[in-house]
This record gives C-alpha cells, sequence and structure tokens, in this order.
C-alpha cells in the first residue's frame, strides 16, 4: 500500500514512503517536520493549509501525494525565496497583519499566487483569490491592504516600528 | 526545579506582584527564596542581568492579542530603556506561582491582562530604575537626582559620567527598596503610544512559529480521538484485530484512540473503525427541546434578583420583548490538540493555553505526579477566543498518554473540534420599559435567562447574592439615565448536563446585543433618531458620550441614505472599555445584503500601542458579525449537527466591510480591547438590518430569523425579504 515518492519540494528533492492517498499536507508536517502548513478542516474549506503546485494555490488537505509527480511543491518555509514571496511577507509585517497567526501561512501562499497571476489586482479580484482562506481573528482587513502594499509598494495603512536600536532612536523626545 | 531555571543567579531581581497593588510588594531579590521571605508572593520578575539584558518574566500568554509586546513597552517606558532591550518570558505553569489579578488563577482571558498589570508593571519599572540609579549615585556621591537615565545607561548630567545598567547588578542588589517611586507623566512617553511591530510578528509570517499541534517531541506518535457527539456515550470494546496502519489503539471510558505514526493514518484507521456505542447514560435533546426547556425555565424556574432599584414598581410597560441568543460554538483554526509524554515518574505536556495554570492542575489531578514533575511548554495559540481556558481537550491526551510508554500528539478532527466544544451558552432574554410622555424609559425591566459558566469554572466570582456576575454583566450596569431598573436573571441548566464555556465577549455579548436592539425599538416607537435618544440618554457618562458623538461624526450619521441602504448605531461600556459603532448596509440587490462601512470610537484609556488595538477592534467586530449572521450549534438526538466550516460558516474576506476606528486620546487607566468589538458588532448590524428593511430581529442568527419571518408573514414586505432571504441562503450556503 505504501509507495515510494521523491518530490520537490522549496527546490529540494525529498523521497517519502507513503500511501498514495496520503494528503501531502501530513506528509509536509508528519514526514517531513514541515510544520509551518496549517490543518484547519481537512476538506478544503478553510485555506490554512494553501501550498504552491507550480506556482499556483492548492489546498494541500485534498491533494494527494500520489498526484504530485514531479510538479514543484512550494510552502511557507520557502516563498520568500521568490520576488513575490519575499514582497508580500514584508507587507504583512510592515502593517501586522497576523493576529494568532495560524492561518497566515495560507494566507500569505494564497496572495503570492494571486500576484503571480494578477501583479495588481483590483478588489474582486482579491475577493476571488481569498475569500476560501478564513481567518477565525478576523484579519480580513489587512490582509487587503497588505496584498495592495505588495503590488503597489503604497499604503494609508498605519505602519508599525520595527523594535530595534534604530527604531528606539528615531522617537524624539518632547 | 523551574523557578531556579527562570531566576539567573547574578542578577539584579526585582520580584513583584500583579496581583497586589500594594506597594508593600516588591522586593528586591537575588534567589527566588528571598522573594518569598518578603511576605508577599510574586508572580513577575524584573531581571536586570550582569551581560546588560533585562528580562521581563509575566503569568500572560500571547494570542496574537500584542500582550509581549505591549507589557515590554510599559516595563520600558517606566525603566528608561529601548524596547529592543528588553525580553519578555511568559512564566511556566505555576497557578501557586502566577496568580493573574482579575482571574484567580494563571489564566489569560476577559480582557484583563492589560487592566490587571497596567499600575503594578510600571510601578515595579520604576522602582528598578530608581534603585539602579540610587546605586549609581551613591557610587559617585551624587544627589540621585542629579542623574538621568536613557536606554539603560546612567548618566551623571554635569559631569558626563555615565554606566551601564548592567555594571550596576550588584550595587543594585543592595540598594534598599525606595518607599516612594514617582511614575513617568503620561506627556514623556516615548514608547507607550506608538505602533510597535509585535514581537511575535516576524516568524508568524514566516510560517515559522510553533503553536501547539506544531510540537513534535522525539519518538512522538499521532492520536485520533473517537468520540461521540453525544455527550456521556461509551464505546462498547470489541477484540478485533489491529487494523494495518495503526500502531495501537488505546480504550478509555468515553472515547477511543487510535494511534500511529502520522495523525492522517490514525485519522483514516479510526474512520473505518466501526464502534458501537452505549447510550444508556444520555439523555437525546434537540434544538425545539432546548428552546422549550429554556421558555419554560423563563416562565416558571425561581429568578434571583440581580438590581431592583427602590423606584422600581413595576409600572405597566409601554414596549417588551423577547431576544433569543442560540449557543455558538469557537471554531478556533487550530483545532484542539496537545502533546503528552508520561514517564515514569514525570510528566510533559506541549500545548498552547489561554490557561497554563488550570492545565498544571488538571495534570496533577489525573495523574497524582507532584507539581514539580510536570512541565507545561506553552506554545503560541492558535486562537483563543475562551475556548483554551478549558482543559477537557488536554485531560483526554493526559489520560491516553498515561496508557503509552511515548509521546503521544492528540488533535480533534474539525467535526470533533465543533461537536465536541464548550460553547457560548443560549439565552432567552425578556425586556420591557414603561415610558415617559417623551418616549424615554421611566422605568427598564430586564429578565435574563440562562447558564453560569461561573457555578463550573469558578465558583468564587459567583456574587453573594447568588447571581453570576457574567451572564447580567452589560444589563444590570446600564450606562442610560433612566430612574428605575430592575434587572433578574434564571439559572438554566443545558439538557443533558451539557458543559458550557467562556467566548470572546462573555456576557455583554447577548447584553448589549439586547440592550442596544431595544433601545433602538424604543427610539423607533419615540418617533426620535436612535442616536439622538441615545445622546440624551447618556449625559451623565462623558465617556460614553465621547464615543457616542466621535463615531457619529466620522460616520457622517445624518447623511441621508438611499432607499433599501440603511444605517445602525450601537453603543456600550465592556471590560472598562467605552465603544460605540456605525454600521452601514446594503440591501438594494435582489441577490445579496451587504455589510458596506463601519465606523468604531473606542476609548479604552492610555493607547499603549494603537496598532495592536485597532487591530483586535477589527478582528473583534468580525468575530461579532459572524456570529450575528450565521452562528448557530444547532442539536438532533443530543449531539450538535454542525461539523466544519460548510456548516459552520465564518466571515469571508469578500463579505468584509470597510472598518474606521477611532481612538480617544486619554489619561485613563487602560482597560480591555480583546473583546470589545465583538460584543459592539452585532446589535449595531441587526439596527442597520432594521434600518434598511424595517425588519426587527430579536432572535440570532439574523439569516434563519429572516427566513422564519418571511414564512410566518406576507404583504408589502414580503416580496423584499424574498430577496434577502436568497441572498443570505446563498451567503450561507456551500462556497
Amino acid at each position: 500500500m505504501r509507495s515510494t515518492f521523491t518530490l520537490n519540494i522549496n527546490d529540494e528533492r525529498r523521497t517519502v514512503t507513503a500511501p498514495p492517498r496520503m494528503p501531502m499536507l501530513w506528509v509536509l508536517r508528519d514526514l517531513l517536520a514541515l510544520t509551518g502548513t496549517k490543518y484547519g478542516c481537512g476538506i478544503a474549506q478553510c485555506g490554512a493549509c494553501t501550498v504552491h503546485l507550480d506556482g499556483k494555490a492548492l489546498r494541500s488537505c485534498v491533494l494527494p501525494v500520489g498526484d504530485v509527480g514531479d510538479g514543484h511543491i512550494t510552502t511557507i518555509e520557502a516563498v520568500g525565496r521568490t520576488d513575490n514571496g519575499e514582497k508580500v511577507q514584508r507587507a504583512w509585517m510592515e502593517i501586522e497583519v497576523a493576529q494568532c497567526g495560524y492561518c497566515q501561512p495560507g494566507q500569505i501562499m494564497a496572495a503570492v499566487a494571486l500576484l503571480n497571476e494578477r501583479p495588481a489586482p483590483a478588489d474582486f479580484e482579491i475577493d476571488a483569490a481569498m475569500s476560501g482562506n478564513l481567518c477565525r481573528c478576523g484579519t480580513y482587513p489587512r490582509i487587503r491592504e497588505a496584498i495592495k502594499l505588495a503590488a503597489t509598494g503604497k499604503t494609508d495603512a498605519m505602519r508599525t516600528l520595527v523594535i530595534g536600536p534604530s527604531a528606539d532612536s528615531e522617537v524624539k523626545e518632547p | 526545579m523551574l523557578r531556579r531555571e527562570l531566576l539567573k543567579t547574578g542578577a539584579f531581581c526585582v520580584a513583584f506582584s500583579l496581583a497586589s497593588k500594594n506597594r508593600q510588594a516588591f522586593a528586591k531579590s537575588a534567589t527566588p527564596a528571598d522573594a518569598g521571605n518578603a511576605a508577599f508572593s510574586p508572580n513577575a520578575f524584573i531581571q536586570v542581568l550582569p551581560d546588560g539584558q533585562v528580562r521581563l518574566t509575566i503569568p500572560n500568554v500571547e494570542m496574537g492579542q500584542g500582550i509581549y509586546t505591549s507589557e515590554a513597552a510599559i516595563l520600558a517606558e517606566e525603566m528608561d530603556l529601548g524596547l529592543d532591550q528588553v525580553i519578555v518570558d511568559h512564566a511556566p505553569a505555576s497557578p501557586e506561582r502566577y496568580t493573574m489579578p482579575l482571574q484567580a488563577t494563571q489564566l489569560t482571558g476577559g480582557s484583563t491582562s492589560i487592566r490587571g498589570s497596567w499600575d503594578v508593571l510600571r510601578s515595579a519599572g520604576a522602582t528598578a530604575r530608581l534603585m539602579l540609579i540610587n546605586a549609581a549615585a551613591s557610587r559617585w556621591s551624587v544627589r540621585p537626582d542629579s542623574c538621568e537615565a536613557k536606554r539603560g545607561v546612567i548618566t551623571h548630567i554635569e559631569s558626563g559620567r555615565s554606566l551601564d545598567y548592567a555594571m550596576l547588578v550588584d550595587d543594585a542588589q543592595r540598594q534598599s527598596v525606595p518607599d516612594v517611586v514617582p511614575l513617568k507623566d503620561h506627556r514623556r512617553f516615548t514608547i507607550i503610544g506608538k505602533p510597535w511591530q509585535r514581537t511575535d510578528t516576524r516568524d508568524k509570517v514566516l510560517g515559522a512559529t510553533r503553536f501547539g499541534i506544531d510540537a513534535q517531541p522525539p519518538g512522538h506518535k499521532c492520536a485520533a480521538v473517537i468520540i461521540n457527539p453525544v455527550w456521556h456515550a461509551r464505546p462498547r470494546l470489541q477484540n478485533a484485530p489491529l487494523p494495518a496502519g495503526a500502531h495501537e489503539i488505546v480504550a478509555l471510558d468515553d472515547c477511543l484512540a487510535v494511534i500511529a505514526d502520522d495523525f492522517w493514518t490514525a485519522s483514516e484507521v479510526a474512520r473505518t473503525l466501526s464502534v458501537e456505542w452505549d447510550y444508556g447514560r444520555c439523555t437525546p435533546f434537540d434544538t425545539a427541546q432546548l428552546r422549550k426547556a429554556m421558555n419554560h425555565a423563563a416562565s416558571n424556574a425561581e429568578a434571583l434578583t440581580a438590581r431592583h432599584d427602590a423606584s422600581w414598581s413595576g409600572r405597566t410597560p409601554a414596549e417588551s420583548a423577547e431576544y433569543e441568543f442560540p449557543a455558538l460554538a469557537h471554531a478556533a483554526l487550530e483545532p484542539m490538540n496537545a502533546t503528552v509524554a508520561c514517564r515514569k515518574d514525570e510528566l510533559e505536556i506541549w500545548i498552547g493555553t489561554q490557561a497554563p495554570g488550570r492545565v498544571l492542575d488538571a495534570a496533577h489531578r489525573l495523574t497524582g505526579f507532584p507539581k514539580e514533575r510536570i512541565q507545561v511548554h506553552n506554545h503560541y495559540l492558535g486562537g483563543g477566543f475562551g475556548r483554551r481556558v478549558e482543559t477537557d481537550q488536554v485531560e483526554q491526551a493526559i489520560r491516553i498518554a498515561m496508557k503509552v510508554d511515548y509521546p503521544v500528539k492528540v488533535i480533534w478532527s474539525r467535526a470533533t473540534d465543533i461537536r465536541r466544544d464548550l460553547p457560548r451558552p443560549p439565552f432567552l432574554d425578556r425586556i420591557s420599559a414603561a415610558l415617559d410622555d417623551d418616549g424615554f424609559p421611566i422605568e427598564w425591566t430586564d429578565h435574563i435567562t440562562g447558564c453560569s459558566i461561573f457555578t463550573r469554572f469558578a465558583p468564587q466570582f459567583m456574587r453573594e447574592d447568588g447571581v453570576d456576575p457574567d451572564t447580567v454583566d452589560g444589563a444590570d450596569n446600564l450606562p442610560y439615565s433612566i430612574p428605575s431598573v430592575h434587572v433578574r436573571w434564571t439559572p438554566f441548566d443545558m439538557p443533558d448536563e451539557r458543559p458550557i464555556g467562556w467566548w470572546r465577549g462573555v456576557g455583554p455579548t447577548h447584553n448589549l446585543f439586547r440592550v442596544e436592539c431595544f433601545l433602538d425599538e424604543l427610539a423607533d416607537h419615540a418617533g426620535i433618531d436612535p442616536y439622538l435618544y441615545r445622546a440624551r440618554l447618556l449625559q451623565h457618562s462623558p465617556r460614553l458620550l465621547k464615543v457616542l458623538h466621535l463615531a457619529a461624526e466620522k460616520a457622517d450619521w445624518h447623511r441621508p441614505l438611499d432607499q433599501g441602504f440603511g444605517r445602525g448605531i450601537a453603543v456600550g461600556k465592556a471590560y472598562e472599555s467605552y465603544v460605540c459603532a456605525v454600521v452601514e448596509v446594503d440591501a438594494t440587490s435582489t441577490s445579496e445584503i451587504r455589510l458596506t462601512r463601519c465606523v468604531c470610537a473606542v476609548d479604552c484609556g492610555v493607547v499603549i500601542n494603537p496598532n495592536t488595538i485597532v487591530a483586535q477592534i477589527e478582528g473583534g467586530l468580525i468575530f461579532g458579525w459572524t456570529a450575528a449572521l450565521w452562528g448557530e450549534l444547532t442539536y438532533a438526538a443530543g449531539a450538535v449537527e454542525q461539523s466544519n466550516f460548510h456548516d459552520y460558516r465564518l466571515m469571508r474576506m469578500n463579505e468584509v466591510p470597510s472598518i474606521a476606528v477611532h481612538l480617544v486620546e486619554s489619561d485613563e487607566h487602560p482597560s480591555g480591547v480583546g473583546e470589545l468589538g465583538t460584543a459592539i458588532a452585532s446589535p449595531a448590524l441587526a439596527n442597520a438590518v432594521f434600518n434598511a428593511t424595517g425588519f426587527r430581529c430579536r432572535r440570532l442568527p439574523l439569516v434563519p430569523a429572516i427566513a422564519e419571518h418571511v414564512q410566518s408573514n406576507s404583504g408589502g414586505l414580503k416580496q423584499r425579504l424574498d430577496n434577502l432571504v436568497s441572498s443570505f441562503t446563498r451567503q450561507g450556503g456551500e462556497p
């Protein structure tokens, strides 16, 4: 029942032995200890498990390892090595999207896939691409804003100050 | 054992107690034993280490609310440190040591962290700073007030001599604790009030944060649990061969745990296993029976008086209404889970919990191990919302772990997470008012029927008159100037002894909804604008009046709306904070009703971090709208019928309106914000729906309430509501 698969994950060859039906979510988490990809629902309803297969967003909880073949899987751990991934993650930090943070790997993967398709998405395109990713903390307004910031470099949203000696010295005494 | 790890030797340590505002409660200490001698129990520590690090150890847990960063900011401000020079550690589980001031155990919840720690953390930081300055001044033989501190360096102003805090560790140790310590004037704050990026943000964005579910101790295996959604059902044991893939099947009296190398394999085996159940101890019930039972209790059972103004005389009410609230699931995105290693004489637990103290107590109770032999590794929480103050799931994991000789990670499936939730209890509330000639209430009568959570969770918080303070929070402490108020509460127990629990927003979520919607009804009855109606009743509540006017102004309240659009307002005080929300809905489309805009004004005292406060309000509002529109657990044959996000709907990106949050500048004591948005969201929305459609929703959630209304009504409104229902149904259907 188990087969051996050689997978291309985050540009590394990884060999796993698993039943072909085993979803990539659990291959990543339990066999490869890549725990950034999250379990939320198991039936493609929440998007917490979103990864990229050849740059496109997919729900890894319903993606059998036997169907991956030679496809390139990218997870949250490596998406920052791509241009759009780096831009999206930076925007996510600048306006501080995350609260509890559990759904955010999936949100970020969906957002990067959107920008891969549409470099400057309109609101309705953001809705279409992101409405399958649930966030219980309610960070949606900031997700929308961060996608726009990543796409355009501009935002009206409050930017965070990064803690560090330099940020601190910017603070003026009254 | 844990405490020795915690407190480094050779450090200058100020131990203090978040549970006491007594100035005597501070002590300097090189060892925990010294701190213990000072006739108080410190539960928080500031340590200045010889390497220059300053560590703050606090009992709160981080759930995305930014508590670590905010408490670091408070300390850095008073100690004249840079925020980058403070490291925050959360305390190890030890309820005796780390009791939270407003919780009576080591627990984070109820929007209490900042409320409980502001004064005392500032005092402790200022004390540490002054002792360091005194140490430097005495070394230089100068007056302490001729020295200043900045970024952890003390300078003698005249001579320019300077010393790092780190160089004064030993000297400061020998200083006596000063009797009087001035706090910094708010106008001199340089760190508090700025939008600092939270310390947990970076890892969360990079996918590097370890939640409870990500714990992978060496040699661990994964367990999927087979547990019946009907409480008290017991699996009948059968001796079947072990299915392929399973490592072991552990039988407990209420569940089976299938253990395998990975969670998917364990789940697959669990799915295919046929289990017979003994329902002998169960009392099956359905939603209709639950509602009937509540109705019966409200009409017949004894009611306790929560407030009875002497002037209340029981005049005939001009207006009365019944409001009904369903049970609600928490549905945190991270399903409940815990990883436990039970060894010969020690226990190790990896979990994301709001209440490490309760976890430790439960582990001690179940295993009999001394608490020193139990270690709780607290991870980040993939959503708390009140669910992770409970220990039911970790207790199950401990019982499973006690039967195996390797660490076991027990994860609940989403279906189990929803069906075995300890939900926000249902409520049935009856409210009425006698009115003066202008249509304003002169007598206000409110009768709440619902479950008490405190009775089970923390009975010491029950009032002396027998009233659960949470069930009437927001009802017996009305901010409105109403001459005579009478509030009663009828305790209700869920059928089948079904436990219920805390849910984001707690008591005020249902009480503010009823009060604010009923007030809207009264305004409508009087023919007065609901904003102005409230303003008149809030003349003696200046802080509420301020947020009311601010939200109305920013929302451009009097701007006329087109046909089919609606605007609603709600205002309230909760968790010591003041909030007003204005919501606008668009009901013009035949295909959907949309929230289009929300303007929210908040007065939560001193703003410690505007960015995290706004985030909490935005998220809290969305949490509240989600419940108002769709949130409902229904029961059939004793089991919750919902099982996943297709039938327990959460708000999605395309359904969220624009949200503007305005914070009031204030020097008042900071107050809670984590649940504020949730409590005010639903009445503002329901009032907007009324404004747009004329339909007054008195039974949540809105979607089925509107459907029922349409079925039982006909006439001019029907066509319009048919459209509304089709839109809600579409939104509520599977995406």
